[in-house]
């Protein structure tokens, strides 16, 4: 198979819907089969790579915090940036800029930059194909 | 005397990989563990949280791993074990193909019909 680009644009929060977790298995299956990748995070989806998210204990199974391993979408990202990274390809991720500010949502895991509708334009323009995923 | 509180559970599956619970049923355990007095139906796709043989584990990001899948069923007998009746409705088992031996013990089988009779014996009815 021939190396694609692809362009993804996401709009859903973490920890809301099950559109989330499709997204990231879309986007690990796209650097697993060595594409390279272009998100554009739009809306919610802004806080998915969001630095300060952290795991808790869960009182109601009596886990701690370590056995619970709470998954975080930071970490997701972070790990799908590492093996897109150590595959030699690229996965870029662009927050929006304005739903950034509107969240308070600056503080972002390294490899995510600021961006803004633009960016989805340039992505569309450059990639062989493009998905939306967004909020319903 | 704590108010009886029904929790109508219709939509499923919504962020429980990220989550590793339904959060509706999480809180409901929660809250019973607080003194509450809650009563579950589970209704629509929801039924299907009483699937025994789910198995949700596997899910992985580059070197990320998930450790503690979602074991919904497993809260579900958690909360049954706390004296917390769980219902679910028969029309709606049997729509989606599902076996009585399929499903954990305990659930109880409650026809559409007969819900709001159920209703009428809660002081407060929460949809989720």
């Amino acid at each position: 198979m021939s190396k694609k680009k692809l362009a993804f644009a996401l709009m859903d929060p973490p920890f809301e819907n099950a559109r989330t977790t499709t997204a990231m298995r879309l986007l690990e299956a796209a650097v697993r089969k060595g594409h390279d990748v272009s998100v554009f995070a739009y809306e919610g989806s802004v806080y998915l790579p969001f630095a300060r998210q952290a795991q808790h204990a869960n009182s109601v199974r009596g886990h701690s915090v370590e056995e619970e391993n709470h998954p975080l979408t930071k970490d997701w990202l972070a790990a799908l940036l590492a093996a897109a990274e150590g595959r030699g390809q690229k996965l870029e991720w662009a927050n929006c800029g304005l739903c950034v500010d509107e969240r308070g949502a600056q503080e972002a895991i390294a490899g995510v930059r600021r961006g803004s509708p633009a960016d989805l334009v340039k992505f569309a323009e450059e990639c062989d194909n493009t998905l939306v995923i967004a909020t319903r | 005397m704590a108010k009886k509180i029904l929790q109508l559970i219709d939509g499923a599956y919504r962020c429980t990989l990220e989550e590793q619970d339904d959060p509706a049923i999480w809180i409901t355990n929660a809250m019973k563990g607080a003194g509450g007095d809650f009563t579950v139906v589970l209704s629509g796709n929801a039924v299907n949280y009483g699937v025994k043989a789910q198995d949700a584990s596997g899910l992985a990001f580059g070197a990320w791993r998930q450790t503690m899948p979602p074991r919904i069923h497993d809260d579900l007998a958690k909360l049954m074990e706390k004296g917390v009746a769980v219902h679910v409705v028969e029309e709606d088992v049997a729509e989606r193909g599902l076996e009585r031996g399929e499903l954990i013990a305990g659930l109880k089988p409650i026809a559409r019909g007969a819900v709001p009779k159920l209703l009428a014996t809660h002081d407060l009815v929460w949809r989720w």
